[in-house]
């Protein structure tokens, strides 16, 4: 037998903060470190050829003073317009193959803030059949989060979806729901803050 | 890439959140105000958890895994103890993760970064940029060539110091399965001073993130071998499939 830190528990592997050097590893052209990779991973989601309507996503990701994270970095993952996820492990179908489904963004090193260009995604269903609201999930890592948050993104104007999303009325506390939505900018642009405290703190969930 | 078992389609088992690190942990500070105080909600396992993204082999450059020599100027090498750093990817079932992209990230030798916000004394190395990748194969096996990190001094209490260590981030089949994590090196006697150590709150789950010496697998006048081993969440069997058609 040779040695190896597993030893009769075969429990996930602990996690650990991405600390503060996350952009080194995960978008190392954008902290600096050109040409190792050709291009930082999930920084193209969309093409021409991708099927679907343009959003643009903006946001931050804020802390319990209320100041901004310069050193988080957040990535995206989403249906395409069919509701279908770009993934081997889709069962339902084929999604678009000019769309990536997966984003990776650093916060800016100045205004902290982060940036997707990506389509609004199709309804997915949820377990029991009910359909889920358009939504795109995030998840967050920086510098003093232990554990990679998941939240989810709503679009505002889906009003009728978002009475009746599965996930939406989970949130025992409805004053918290709109921690999820999105704020409209109007022309495909939205506004997603991602706040980790406070009185107005995002949603996050296990799943 | 594609393994003969057939393909996993349970839901995964539940992530056991009294077993990695809680969000609040005043002895590492910059938790404090980054920390969520709500509970999470949980949610079962939907199409978007169970699929995720995945990246082939087709993305590596011949030295992705190879941080001696990727921003290296050609012909030339970082400065450093050379390490193997290799093992494999599992799941809580013990079955391997076939074709998942690993991306690491490390200081030089000497402890510091290749990052404008890292100002520590100790020089950059001109051929370390200290980024890699690897995809496991078909038996979740993952190899990666580097230089031993050195330790660094970092702001929380007044004299902290990071053991040498290097971050993994580890993508699985599902995107419930992603998972951000460090490994450190057997023996480092810095790993009982480290406050973001000490956020794990079982001396087992600790363990399991200290890379084991692999005299087997060290290479004779070329290289000292580590083995670390990870294991992502698992997948329940599917023993009666009682799922609406389509899920
Ligand atoms: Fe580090």
């Amino acid at each position: 037998m040779r040695r190896t830190n597993l030893t009769d528990s075969l429990k996930e592997t602990p996690s650990q903060t991405a600390g503060p050097y996350v952009h080194i590893g995960l978008t190392p052209n954008f902290a600096g470190i050109a040409g190792v990779y050709p291009h930082d991973l999930g920084s193209r989601m969309i093409s021409d050829r991708t099927r679907g309507e343009r959003v643009v996503i903006e946001g931050q990701v804020i802390d319990g003073s209320g100041s901004v994270l310069r050193d988080a970095l957040v990535e995206i993952w989403q249906a395409d317009a069919a509701g279908l996820y770009p993934s081997p492990n889709e069962t339902r179908g084929s999604a678009d193959p000019a769309f990536a489904g997966f984003g990776r963004c650093p916060s800016d090193q100045e205004s902290g803030a982060f940036r997707f260009e990506t389509i609004r995604p199709g309804p997915v269903p949820w377990p029991d059949g009910r359909m889920q609201a358009p939504h795109i999930q995030f998840w967050v890592v920086a510098r003093g989060i232990n554990i990679g948050l998941h939240t989810r993104m709503y679009f505002p104007e889906d009003e009728a979806a978002l009475a009746a999303d599965p996930v939406l009325n989970l949130v025992e506390h409805a004053v918290r729901r709109p921690t999820l939505v999105a704020q409209s900018l109007g022309g495909g642009r939205y506004r997603f803050d991602i706040r980790l405290q406070g009185a107005d703190e995002t949603v996050f969930f296990d799943i | 890439m594609s393994s003969n078992a057939a393909p996993e389609r349970g839901t995964f088992y539940p992530r056991d959140f009294a077993w990695h690190p809680p969000a609040y942990h005043p002895g590492y500070k910059s938790s404090v105000l980054r920390a969520p105080r709500r509970a999470l909600i949980s949610l079962e396992n939907s199409a978007g958890d169970l699929a995720g993204p995945v990246f082939g082999h087709d993305i590596l450059g011949p030295l992705d895994h190879d941080l001696t020599a990727n921003a290296a100027t050609p012909g030339e090498s970082a400065i450093g103890e050379r390490i193997v750093v290799h093992g494999r990817l599992l799941d809580e079932r013990g079955r391997p993760v076939p074709g998942a992209l690993i991306e690491v990230w490390q200081a030089n030798a000497g402890g510091r970064y290749r990052h404008r916000k890292d100002g520590y004394l100790a020089p950059l190395d001109p051929n370390f940029g200290g980024c890699g990748r690897v995809v496991t194969d078909a038996d979740g096996a993952y190899a990666f060539r580097t230089v031993r990190p050195g330790p660094y001094p970092w702001m929380n209490r007044p004299n902290d110091w990071r053991p040498a260590h290097i971050h993994f981030s580890l993508w699985g089949a599902g995107f419930a399965q992603r998972l951000i994590t460090q490994m450190y090196f057997e023996g480092d006697p810095l790993i009982g001073h480290c406050p973001i150590i000490a956020t794990i709150p079982q001396a087992d789950a600790i363990d399991r993130l200290v890379a084991r010496l692999d005299m087997d697998n060290t290479q004779p006048f070329d290289s000292i071998a580590w083995r670390f081993d990870i294991v992502l969440r698992g997948r329940k069997a599917t023993f009666f499939e009682n799922r609406p058609e389509g899920m």
